[in-house]
């Protein structure tokens, strides 16, 4: 098409100067912020730096996170991968698709709140009105503060509740990818007398692989910066702090801007090497195609 | 008939893992529904599968409890104030990032590829990147805690993406449209209007929906420009700030709770298929 030199330029340049605004021109000046001081006055070098690597809830944030990225990962794709191939199998497909993709209509907050309910915790002499307790009690135990007990039942419940978010989305990207791969490679390998799990293991897996590496590096990237759940339901306290919580934190209740923006940035390094993998995978599919 | 009956029972296990994962699922959701039709005596007393016992008995629920958070807790004015954050939010950023979708598909120009892999790599940046320096340029402008910051902020965080799923679906239309309309004569805005939008609904729906989506249900953008001012605050905010001070009253958090998903859930049912559709497209934002 021909068209004149400064057109193109013309279609770009709103979305091209939000972007500019928005998302370039922030992440530089944070960087820069970093090395500054809490009201970003005075240059400080890497003392932010040497902060975020020793103070005691700074390492607890860090640790949850490693948490989060180990089990909310494992789970979100272990789980929808089941859900994708078991569901190709029965009628009813649809429907129990639905049911498990609702939470992620729902907003973290919504999602925070149903699961506050479901551990909510009261003393052994009276009722409980929280499902979990209820069923413990009913089984003969002690009601268990679930948000309470740190470190590993509260930030497990924590992580339980973004797995119930996130598994759908998993579900639906592996699902598609596995009706993609020919029945006749399943049946071919039935007629030899191939168990229901080796097949799994020898004909699906290897065929969804590429599929799942997008599936978790999508999660790592996603759960690297969760805060929603953990702003709603715990605040961070109890020692389940998480990154992007802390920095939520020093930014607004402690107004210690270069603390802030070192958490971002140590967030932005984070995740770069996980989209560097994507992107080289999606270079390396276009070339194929 | 038989047969089929035979292979249910010997399938029987997987029903079994299936339906009971999908009640797991379903139990968090069905309890909060429950409990917001409940009376604040009942919800303290008993748990909510008690009403399950005689699920018929309608003297049980109540729509108190909805009636206080909509016109007394405030809810009603937060869901109007979503409404109004999330339209423009959705709407206008679509129509920038179509036109520059269009250009990079379809308009040759120096550093084009370059340009439009930045543009798709933006999606790295945490939101938390770009804090503080909007911040301060939003209080020197005097519009920090008003609805023009956040469609503005949502626009912004939402173009990478958006630029990039109507790219994919838009560079993907036939050569010869191109090739008629511009012998035909139509200039680029005319072929832009007449040609790129009626062809690309089915994109544009599903980027439409993950955008609503994302700012409807959205907390920390939220939070972090419009602060927490009741008068412009969304429901999620709302909802936050029920948890934090009326804790304890869960026949109130439930209802709240209940009223900020209710409009992503009648979207997400009546438009599911374009909602996986824009999954399956590419990525996820963050």
């Amino acid at each position: 098409m021909r068209t004149r030199r400064w057109v193109p330029w013309l279609y770009t340049a709103p979305a091209l100067l939000l972007l500019i605004f928005f998302l370039v021109y922030p992440s530089v000046e944070t960087a820069r912020l970093s090395f500054f001081d809490r009201a970003g006055e005075s240059y400080v070098g890497w003392q932010n730096y040497v902060y975020a690597f020793t103070n005691n809830t700074m390492l607890t944030a860090f640790r949850n996170n490693a948490i989060w990225l180990v089990g909310f990962t494992l789970f979100t794709v272990s789980f929808g991968l089941l859900f994708a191939v078991l569901l190709d199998r029965v009628r009813y497909e649809r429907l129990i698709k639905s049911m498990v993709f609702i939470p992620m209509a729902i907003s973290m907050v919504g999602a925070g709140t149903i699961w506050k309910f479901v551990y909510a915790y009261r003393p052994a002499s009276v009722s409980q009105i929280g499902l979990l307790n209820a069923i413990v009690v009913g089984l003969g135990g002690q009601p268990i503060g679930w948000l309470i007990e740190r470190p590993w039942i509260n930030n497990i419940c924590l992580i339980v509740v973004g797995v119930w978010i996130w598994t759908g989305f998993c579900m639906v990207v592996l699902s598609a990818s596995y009706k993609n791969i020919p029945k006749q490679l399943m049946e071919a390998a039935r007629i030899d007398g191939a168990t229901e799990w080796q097949i799994f293991r020898r004909v699906i897996l290897p065929l969804l692989m590429p599929t799942i590496a997008v599936v978790t590096t999508t999660m790592i990237v996603f759960v690297l910066k969760i805060f929603d759940i953990v702003y709603v339901m715990t605040n961070g306290n109890f020692s389940t702090e998480v990154l992007a919580n802390r920095m939520y934190k020093e930014q607004f209740s402690f107004t210690n801007y270069g603390r802030a923006a070192t958490i971002a940035v140590i967030l932005l390094v984070l995740i770069i090497p996980m989209m560097v993998i994507n992107i080289r995978r999606f270079r390396q599919q276009e070339a194929t195609r | 008939m038989k047969q089929g009956t035979i292979g249910f029972l010997k399938r029987s296990p997987l029903h079994l893992v299936l339906i009971g994962l999908a009640i797991v699922w379903m139990l968090p959701t069905a309890g909060l529904l429950i409990t917001s039709f409940r009376t604040p005596g009942d919800v303290g007393d008993t748990g909510w599968w008690t009403v399950l016992a005689h699920p018929f008995n309608f003297t049980q629920y109540t729509l108190q409890n909805y009636e206080s958070v909509i016109f007394e807790g405030g809810m009603g004015r937060a869901f109007i104030n979503s409404l109004v954050i999330t339209v423009p939010a959705t709407l206008f950023p679509i129509l920038l990032a179509g036109f520059a979708a269009y250009a990079f598909a379809w308009m040759n120009f120096r550093g084009r590829n370059l340009l439009f892999m930045t543009v798709v790599g933006l999606m790295v940046v945490p939101l938390q990147m770009t804090f503080i320096p909007i911040l301060s340029i939003f209080a020197k402008l005097r519009i920090a805690g008003t609805f023009p910051a956040i469609w503005l902020a949502h626009a912004g965080y939402g173009m990478p993406l958006m630029v990039y799923l109507l790219h994919g679906f838009i560079a993907g239309l036939p050569k010869d449209l191109f090739d008629s309309a511009a012998i035909d004569g139509a200039s680029s805005i005319k072929t832009f209007f007449r040609i790129v939008v009626p062809l690309s609904v089915p994109a544009i729906a599903s980027v439409a929906i993950f955008q609503f989506l994302w700012v409807w249900n959205d907390l920390l953008v939220a939070l972090i420009y419009l602060g927490g001012s009741p008068n412009v605050g969304p429901v999620t905010l709302k909802v936050a700030n029920l948890v934090g001070s009326r804790g304890q009253n869960w026949e109130i958090l439930t209802a709240a709770a209940f009223v900020s998903m209710a409009l992503p859930l009648v979207v997400f049912f009546s438009l599911q298929r374009y909602f996986v559709r824009g999954i399956l497209a590419g990525s996820v934002k963050g």
